[in-house]
């Protein structure tokens, strides 16, 4: 820490808070730009000069949206997977981890459980293996092609295995001499001290599965299949012509894509809603998540 | 909770310990078929790399061609130049990116206003959370033609840069704004490593006459040292992740010669371009790689720091 009053100690603090403050804003405005940008009237976008406040400030591309059927049947094609995933992820997560968490003594089959799951996590079949094992299953364009696969979290079975094991023994041992099973033991002592750890995972799930675009990309043929962040994926510009168009003035020609843009970043704006509703939780449960998944013994 | 259950016969205990292990077994497998299906099937089906794989025909149909993929591959001027640049770009986010974090996390140590501390906090972990596809629109709109950096440069009187369709540019473009991106997240654990330092250390060399920076370098940074260490051990097998999501969502035929890699290429050629087997060749040549940066880091990390990832 800088201590003292000194002249010098000063300009040192504040250089320190100019510094930190200026990285802050550097990750803050460009996102608030596509805020301003979907409050603005389309002719400002166009005209390219919306900064951080809205320029002729419009809701007409949010009103557009609300009748935007392909907009909601992706948006809840996504709600339905994260339900979906972060049930079936869950449930896999501690049925996986308690057995796991045995030593071997107690559970001679562990090691080689572990050493398949660690197997499973370190090598793939890669990309075009696996997209046609899953054509052969015939899960393409369902919902499920977006769930399946991503069933078994590894790194979150690991997570859960390692703070299971911290769990005091004996209160497993006073369980089994009131006679409980396995599963009651798992239910009733280790997931209700495990909640903390167990949110962590789950945000896991839900950020993974509501961001993920590249699934719906691989393995959904049809637009109206899309989730969310596959369908916007498909709406936003083509890159390939706006590198194209040598001057501004080009890039503009094309009006009715330009105030497409607004209405782009409307749905940005949207989609986005659900993530920062769960934030405060992200960053409570996600801190320390990463320091104790991170560095494990 | 029977009083008469606590002292229960040695034979009951023997038999619930059978039980408990059959239990066991159960809770793992669904999870295991889960695996067996959708991890350990598509290593199976690795072998269509060594095949001309023909979806009609299967696995079991399709005709054995040996290494031809492989060779193939290794003839292709395009495969050195997709690796390259995986490389390339995964360097430069490993390292400007932990430079960044460390350094922000050395700073925002310093703040001592709590409120400035939080909100600085708040902000610079969202990137973190956010999906490519709605950064790329960010980056798109900072850095495109009419964007805002250009209209910036312009105002100053200088010329208009191409960034995302620029060759010179674009790699610089990835790496930046990936470090953008997670930089105040990475922070958060060198934030922990600089909370473990002994405070006594700091006051010892206050009294000594160390000002901030002498500090920092002395007694901060090799009190953080085992966690950068380990951190960029861990890293290495990364320098194979181009970051499919952030590549795919920003590059264009005209930055193939910088952008393009493996991930891209290998979606490109083997499942847009339909040429399966030589798409699952290039994945397994990946795949083998990382498994052995995988393996080589595990042990490096064991060595050198007496932890390990698994």
């Amino acid at each position: 820490m800088i201590q003292g009053n000194s002249l010098s100690t000063k300009i040192g603090k504040f250089i320190i808070y100019f510094i930190v403050i200026s990285l802050g804003l550097i990750c803050l405005l460009p996102l608030w730009n596509i805020v301003a940008i979907s409050f603005s009237s389309g002719s400002a976008v166009a005209a390219n000069i919306v900064g951080l406040t809205p320029i002729n400030f419009s809701t007409k591309a949010y009103e557009m949206i609300m009748e935007d059927a392909q907009f909601w049947r992706s948006f809840f094609i996504s709600v339905q997977r994260v339900v979906l995933a972060l049930a079936l992820n869950l449930i896999l997560i501690v049925l996986m981890a308690y057995p796991l968490s045995k030593t071997k003594r107690e559970f001679k089959s562990r090691n080689i459980y572990m050493n398949i799951i660690i197997f499973a996590m370190l090598f793939s079949g890669g990309l075009i293996p696996t997209y046609i094992v899953i054509k052969n299953l015939n899960l393409l364009d369902t919902i499920w092609v977006l769930v399946l696969p991503g069933a078994v979290p590894i790194f979150s079975v690991i997570l859960i295995m390692n703070f299971f094991v911290g769990v005091p023994k004996s209160l497993e041992e006073a369980a089994i001499i009131d006679g409980a099973s396995p599963l009651q033991i798992l239910f009733k002592v280790y997931i209700p001290v495990s909640l903390p750890a167990l949110a962590t995972v789950a945000l896991f799930s839900i950020v993974g599965n509501w961001n993920d675009f590249m699934t719906g990309l691989i393995y959904m043929s049809q637009i109206s299949n899309y989730p969310i962040m596959t369908y916007i994926q498909s709406l936003t510009i083509d890159i390939a012509e706006l590198v194209k168009s040598g001057t501004s003035s080009e890039a503009l020609q094309n009006i009715a894509e330009v105030q497409n843009r607004n209405l782009n970043a409307a749905k940005i704006v949207v989609s986005t809603i659900p993530l920062l509703l769960i934030y405060p939780f992200l960053q409570k449960y996600f801190v320390t998540g990463i320091v104790v998944g991170s560095v494990k013994e | 909770m029977a009083v008469n259950n606590q002292i229960a016969p040695t034979r009951d205990r023997k038999k619930d310990v059978k039980k408990a292990k059959l239990t066991y077994h159960a809770m793992l497998a669904p999870g295991m078929i889960f695996l067996l299906v959708f991890s350990f099937a598509p290593m199976f089906g690795i072998i269509m790399a060594f095949q001309d794989f023909v979806p009609a025909k299967g696995f079991f149909g399709s005709e054995f061609v040996g290494l031809e993929h492989f060779k193939y591959m290794f003839n292709l001027p395009d495969i050195g130049k997709v690796f390259r640049n995986t490389i390339v770009i995964a360097l430069g986010k490993i390292i400007f990116g932990s430079l960044l974090a460390i350094a922000f996390a050395i700073l925002l140590n310093e703040i001592r206003l709590k409120l400035v501390k939080k909100s600085v906090q708040t902000i610079v972990y969202l990137p973190h959370f956010l999906s490519w596809v709605v950064l790329a629109t960010v980056v798109v709109n900072l850095f495109s033609l009419d964007g805002t950096v250009n209209q910036i440069l312009n105002s100053f009187g200088l010329d208009r840069i191409n960034f995302l369709g620029s060759n010179t540019w674009f790699q610089p473009l990835l790496i930046g704004s990936d470090v953008w991106k997670e930089f105040g997240f990475n922070s958060v654990i060198y934030l922990a490593a600089i909370a473990s330092v002994d405070p006594g250390l700091h006051e010892a060399a206050s009294m000594d006459g160390a000002n901030w920076s002498k500090r920092v370098w002395h007694i901060t940074l090799p009190g953080m040292l085992p966690i950068i260490l380990l951190l960029a051990i861990l890293s290495l097998p990364n320098v194979l992740e181009g970051g499919f999501d952030q590549v795919y969502n920003l590059y264009s035929p005209i930055v193939y010669e910088t952008g393009d890699t493996i991930d891209t290429y290998v979606y490109r050629e083997g499942l847009v371009g339909r040429d399966y087997s030589f798409g699952a060749a290039v994945g397994l040549f990946r795949s083998v790689i990382g498994l052995i940066l995988i393996l080589s880091a595990n042990n490096a990390a064991k060595k050198f720091t007496e932890r390990k990832l698994f």
